[in-house]
């Protein structure tokens, strides 16, 4: 049943390629049911795959399939080929079955727009890349899935194209990942180059054997690859583009911008963590990004007004959590952490597109207000996502998931409490955003009236997320909570999966119960300042200094900024300067020569035949002069 | 005697020459350009017959028959084009038909 995984991305490239050759010429109900029963059938046959990859026959099935040779050039050649195990199965499972949640969600928030086919056509060419991506057996197939799904993000960013600043901002995130992706490209080809081989596995295996801990190519190759995830998955310093993305159609944003393809970088780090794992210097940076970028984002979502610039900032942050797990060799705890967080931010985004689309796109969280009255399904779904969110136990995913990490982080040698302080206050700032928004938009007073009633295909997908980003978490729970160790049973089948003994016994009860009180205290931190509306919040904002931090904090703690003035001016003038061509300078001042000289002799072509004559007589008596005088 | 005869001939044609030429560059009818190249060129066969004589030669007299026969032809496109300008533009002066202009 294995074999039949070709499938799995056939089916979205087909529904793709019917959607964009025929998409004007179809009705708008046969554009829906084409978009989102191709996502319907691949997610069938992902389910019937994991089905055959999980049933407990001996020999294991096959998981390669070579399905043809893509390119061969002497002894380089190329392969097309899948590969299944379960890290790539968890990736494929959430990406089908988030996917198709998402599309069906698509053909009842999109009604109204026009571009519908165009619309289903990119959704279902982005699932299609992102899962070669994942499948891919070999990094140049992996490499172009990558390429595929930034392409359709940078569609789907400017899909309403005729709005410049959507076009800009889908131009702002394809060059800030084309600098992800060069990196990325980069060292692919040396991988290739210095270990003779593209496939993953085999490329592994002889890394393993042949580099050393800490050689300079293991160092050079794993920085070049944490480039491009860094892009891919917005993370300092390539995180600019992600809060703009948010120009997008909603659903985009959930798929592509919160659930799936942000997390690309972290499939890529978690798949050649054998190589990370060899370069210990690379790998500490992943961590420190990850805790840098978890905090600074959190700062920046508690002080956004914008319902999706909030989430996308929380996305972020929740992607330097995985981050930093994947920096102290938690590969499988950031894969849980994908899974919960795929479920929980989808919903949310799900369920801020219901609130945008009944306030008749209204993205001011400080308009909204008292929502909960008038859609009580929409409040229900997203407390449970907010809860998840901000890893309030026991029936929340995200507990699980940010417990697992923060168990590891803090076993993860002398460096390891630092890490698991930042992580703390990241929990704080979670749940102060993440609350922030559910006291503001959904408590207080009414602000703003809902146009009507959310209808069932736009409520179904929020209550089917909401059943995992409650109960997910159950996959995997900590020693002194029931033990059970589905998941990590699991992903090791992918690779043998080494966790930390605690350092202190007692310790691990200690750091659930201290992570748990942070979470609470970011709640309550959130109820003070913005549902009590506490003195303190709006004496701080009316210093200078707290408005000058707020705002600071606004704009993304000055990234944009700074890159402007470092990057893009001196871009500009650069390509101005050679724009004007420096080095034809001489050529064209030849050009320009010949053309006064050129004004000058046509100057005594006057017509006047008498000058000529004497212009002839006078040349002539000169001729004469000289053979006479010399 | 035959060296003063080949000095004032040639002087004489000389004279002719420059006298043709002034006609040339100061003359503001085409006719009398025409009539002033034919000068020219009659300075210039003197020349040639003043030269055979001197040094006994008929090679001199045959390029003045050439010179002749040239200046017929000359005279006779030379009319031929100042009647078609004539009849063309209604004017001889050479200083106002100058639509060559560069």
């Amino acid at each position: 049943m294995v074999t039949l995984m070709w499938l799995i991305p056939a089916f979205p490239a087909a529904g793709f390629l019917v959607l964009s050759t025929l998409g004007r010429r179809l009705s708008r109900p046969a554009c829906a049911v084409m978009g989102t029963s191709s996502v319907a059938l691949s997610m069938i046959v992902s389910a019937v795959v994991a089905w055959g990859y999980l049933s407990p026959t001996l020999p294991r099935p096959l998981t390669t399939t070579a399905l043809w040779q893509w390119m061969e050039i002497r002894s380089l050649s190329i392969g097309f080929g899948l590969h299944l195990d379960s890290l790539s199965l968890l990736w494929v499972l959430v990406v089908t079955g988030v996917g198709f949640l998402i599309h069906l969600y698509s053909t009842s928030f999109m009604s109204a727009q026009e571009g519908y086919g165009r619309y289903f056509a990119y959704l279902n060419l982005f699932i299609a890349s992102m899962l070669l991506l994942v499948l891919a057996d070999g990094l140049l197939l992996l490499y172009l899935g990558w390429e595929g799904v930034g392409l359709c993000s940078f569609l789907l960013i400017g899909f309403w194209y005729r709005e410049p600043a959507n076009s800009k901002a889908a131009l702002k995130a394809f060059v800030v990942t084309r600098i992800g992706d060069t990196a990325l490209i980069i060292g692919i080809l040396l991988l290739y180059t210095r270990l003779g081989s593209g496939n993953i596995q085999e490329l592994l295996s002889r890394a393993s054997s042949q580099i050393p801990p800490g050689a300079p190519l293991a160092v050079a190759a794993a920085a070049l690859l944490l480039a491009g995830a860094l892009g891919k998955s917005a993370q300092i310093p390539l995180q600019t583009w992600l809060p703009d993305a948010m120009a997008g159609p909603t659903p985009v944003s959930a798929l592509i911008h919160a659930a799936t393809m942000v997390t690309a970088g972290v499939y890529l780090i978690a798949r050649m963590n054998v190589l990370f794992a060899l370069a210990p210097t690379v790998r500490f940076l992943v961590a420190i990004i990850g805790a840098a970028t978890l905090i600074l984002a959190g700062f920046s979502a508690a002080s956004q007004r914008d319902i999706k610039r909030v989430l996308a900032y929380s996305t972020i942050s929740q992607i330097g959590y995985m981050f930093l797990a994947l920096g102290v060799g938690a590969w499988p705890a950031a894969a849980f952490h994908f899974l919960t967080h795929a479920c929980f931010k989808a919903l949310l985004f799900l369920g801020a597109g219901v609130i945008i689309l009944n306030l008749g796109d209204e993205h001011d969280i400080f308009r909204m207000g008292g929502l909960w009255k008038r859609m009580p399904l929409v409040f229900a779904t997203f407390l449970t996502a907010a809860l998840s969110m901000a890893a309030v136990p026991p029936l929340t995913a995200g507990f699980y998931s940010k417990d697992w990490i923060l168990y590891w982080v803090w076993n993860s040698g002398p460096s390891g409490p630092i890490l698991w302080l930042l992580a703390l206050l990241g929990i704080v700032l979670t749940s102060l955003y993440t609350f922030r928004l559910v006291f503001i938009v959904f408590l207080g007073p009414e602000r703003s009236r809902p146009s009507g009633r959310p209808g069932a295909l736009l409520t179904i997908p929020l209550v089917v997320l909401a059943v995992p980003a409650a109960l997910a978490g159950f996959l995997e729970t900590p020693r002194h909570l029931g033990d059970i160790r589905v998941f990590s049973r699991f992903i090791a089948q992918t690779a043998p999966v080494v966790e930390p003994a605690p350092s202190m016994p007692g310790m691990v009860v200690w750091l659930i119960l201290v992570s748990e009180a942070a979470s609470l205290l970011g709640i309550l931190l959130a109820y003070l300042l913005f549902r009590r509306r506490l003195r303190v919040g709006e004496a701080a904002e009316s210093l200078p200094q707290g408005a000058y931090l707020r705002r600071f904090w606004l704009a993304g703690w000055g990234f944009d900024w700074l890159y402007e003035q470092t990057v893009v001016r001196p871009y500009r003038f650069l390509s101005r300067v050679v724009g004007s061509e420096p080095l034809d300078w001489l050529y064209r001042g030849i050009g320009d020569l010949a053309v006064v000289a050129h004004r000058l002799l046509s100057l005594i072509q006057d017509g006047r035949i008498r000058r000529y004559a004497a212009g002839v007589a006078l040349g002539a008596a000169l001729i004469l002069a000289l053979v006479v005088l010399l | 005697m035959t060296t003063v005869l080949v000095q004032y001939g040639l002087l004489l044609a000389a004279a002719l020459f420059l006298v043709g030429l002034a006609g040339v560059l100061f003359r503001r009818n085409l006719l009398f350009t025409l009539l002033s190249l034919e000068i020219m060129l009659n300075a210039a066969g003197l020349a040639f017959v003043v030269a055979a004589s001197r040094w006994q030669q008929p090679d001199g007299q045959v390029m003045f028959l050439i010179i002749l026969a040239v200046s017929a032809a000359e005279a006779a496109v030379g009319l031929a084009l100042i009647l078609g300008i004539h009849r063309e533009s209604g004017t001889l002066d050479p200083d106002e038909l100058s639509r060559l202009r560069g």
